[in-house]
């Protein structure tokens, strides 16, 4: 049995489609990303999965109990089995490190001694050992982070999300909380889903990886295959997953950009690749800019290229061999 | 100034200090329950219950819009049934009580929701009841504020106090009256002018350090 399996759940706010049959698993020890620009849908679906937030419809099974269901009560004792990491920190300013970090196992009720022991364990993990009895206002962005770490690892959690967890932090600071995070997925084991919006933190955490449009799961893989073509396209707005009279259809193409180019060049033996290309509106005509790289330098393929293209502008000249 | 008039002095800050201290704990007894509940039952809260929020809201600005001055003639006689009289200093604590409650509600209310919402968020998380997220994060995150609040209102209870010296409650502003004012005794006037300048300055300078010091450092 998967820990956490998401079954079509979809979110509605005022008429606006938040999220939409989203389906997922992630297994005990996996490490999930999920990313998509802001207004996505990521941070409703991290909300939903600790039961923050409730999906209209579909499950939530965590450990076989499903979140979108149960009742309110019996939620409450399992979100103290999922740790949560937030964006902004969320620490408690009237209290020191320490009883931050000590305030799950409060809530879980385990005895003071006990507290004090697994506070000692968490401020070692994450370096923070100077600072237990310091208030959060003295403390540094990815210190207040670490605190965050520890204080959702207190009660030994199954799972672990993480709301763009180094959003909110400078690059040194950031690579050093993944890195943290990164050593508490590989050797405790815990299981992590993180959201973010930047691609460097989903090939540096994440095994696997979920992209998220529009409230819909675009892609999914693992971060090799699905981050290689980046920047993603630019969907258009209003896009809806089923089709109302009269719609148009929006289609992504993959094409052999030879397919394309070489009919141009078919009385030539030269050859083209293309470097870049961006598909532009200007008044009423769509034109397809593209950055082309032909293998020779002499003039009788870029006659043939004016022939058809709308315009031929010669940027300059590089080695056979780049 | 007569030893005499020293003494009317002394006796008149006691007794206005039992009303305003008698009274102001009564508020934070009754008002801070109620800011939590509304706060709960809010449009934005916690546990929605519109059909209780709003009548209590209702209920609370009620009372605060009737002037002070009326309120203590309309509790003559509830103020009877629970002391067995109208008069003293005893009796003045309860209407002062009843004004103080939802004027420290509704400041006590402002202070309650300007708690950051990820920090309930945050308790929620770790799997906190409604309950816990009142006692962890509502009351000690927003402590400085009420801390301040508190003090506007017992600031906000001596100059209330005053005037229920008018009717026969002692303090303060009863030796202002009868003495200062009726039979043109300046120098005893100024003496509780004075004393109640003190008295305001120095609550309030107690008060921002309490305040400040229940910060520890944040904001």
């Amino acid at each position: 049995m998967s820990l956490l399996a998401v079954e079509q759940i979809s979110r509605q706010f005022g008429g606006q489609t938040a999220l939409q049959d989203i389906s997922f698993t992630v297994e005990r020890g996996d490490s999930l990303g999920i990313i998509g620009r802001s207004g996505a849908g990521k941070s409703t679906l991290l909300r939903c999965l600790n039961g923050l937030e409730r999906p209209d419809s579909g499950r939530i099974l965590f450990e076989g109990e499903d979140l979108a269901a149960v009742p309110d009560n019996r939620l409450v004792m399992l979100r103290r089995k999922i740790g949560f990491v937030f964006q902004h920190f969320n620490l408690l300013s009237s209290r020191t490190v320490a009883s931050n970090i000590a305030l799950p196992l409060e809530i879980t009720g385990a005895p003071a001694p006990q507290r004090k022991k697994r506070v000692a364990e968490l401020l070692d993990l994450v370096g923070l050992s100077d600072h237990a009895s310091k208030y959060p206002a003295l403390l540094s962005g990815g210190q207040k982070q670490r605190v965050g770490i520890a204080r959702a690892l207190a009660a030994n959690p199954a799972l672990l999300l993480c709301d763009e967890a180094t959003s909110a932090l400078d690059p040194e600071t950031t690579s050093s909380i993944l890195k943290l995070l990164s050593d508490i997925n590989h050797n405790l084991g815990l299981t992590l889903v993180f959201i973010t919006h930047e691609m460097d933190v989903v090939r540096q955490l994440g095994r696997h990886v979920v992209v998220l449009e529009h409230g819909r799961i675009i892609a999914r893989g693992t971060p090799d295959s699905v981050l290689q073509n980046d920047p993603p396209l630019r969907l258009p707005s209003g896009l809806s997953p089923t089709a109302r009279a009269g719609d148009h259809t929006v289609l992504r193409l993959t094409l052999d950009t030879q397919a394309l180019i070489a009919p141009l060049l078919a009385d030539s033996a030269a050859q083209a690749t293309v470097l870049d290309a961006q598909a532009r509106q200007t008044g009423g005509t769509q034109t397809l800019e593209a950055l082309v790289q032909l293998s020779t330098s002499t003039p009788d393929a870029l006659s043939l290229l004016q022939a058809t293209a709308q315009s031929v502008e010669v940027i300059g000249y590089v080695p056979s061999d780049t | 100034m007569s030893r005499l008039i020293l003494d009317l002095l002394l006796r008149a800050t006691a007794e206005t200090l039992e009303m305003v201290l008698a009274s102001g704990l009564l508020a934070v007894i009754g008002g801070l329950p109620l800011a939590v509940l509304m706060m709960l039952t809010g449009p934005s809260g916690l546990c929605r219950m519109p059909w209780l929020s709003r009548p209590l809201g209702l209920l609370i600005d009620a009372v605060r819009a009737v002037p002070f001055i009326i309120l203590l003639v309309l509790l003559i006689p509830f103020t009877r049934y629970v002391v067995g009289t109208s008069l003293g200093t005893t009796a003045a604590i309860v209407p002062l009580a009843i004004a103080a409650i939802p004027y420290f509600a509704r400041i006590a209310e402002v202070s309650l929701r300007e708690v950051d919402p990820g920090l309930i968020d945050a308790v929620r998380a770790m799997g906190g009841t409604r309950w816990m997220v009142v006692r962890y994060v509502l009351l000690p995150e927003s402590l400085p504020g009420l801390i301040s609040g508190f003090t506007v209102t017992l600031v906000t209870l001596v100059g209330a106090s005053a005037m229920a010296g008018a009717i026969g409650a002692g303090g303060l502003g009863d030796l202002a009256i009868r003495y200062g004012y009726q039979r043109f005794n300046t120098p005893v006037m100024l003496g509780v002018v004075l004393v109640l300048i003190v008295l305001v300055t120095g609550l309030q300078a107690l008060g921002n350090v309490c305040s400040r010091t229940a910060r520890h450092g944040s904001r």
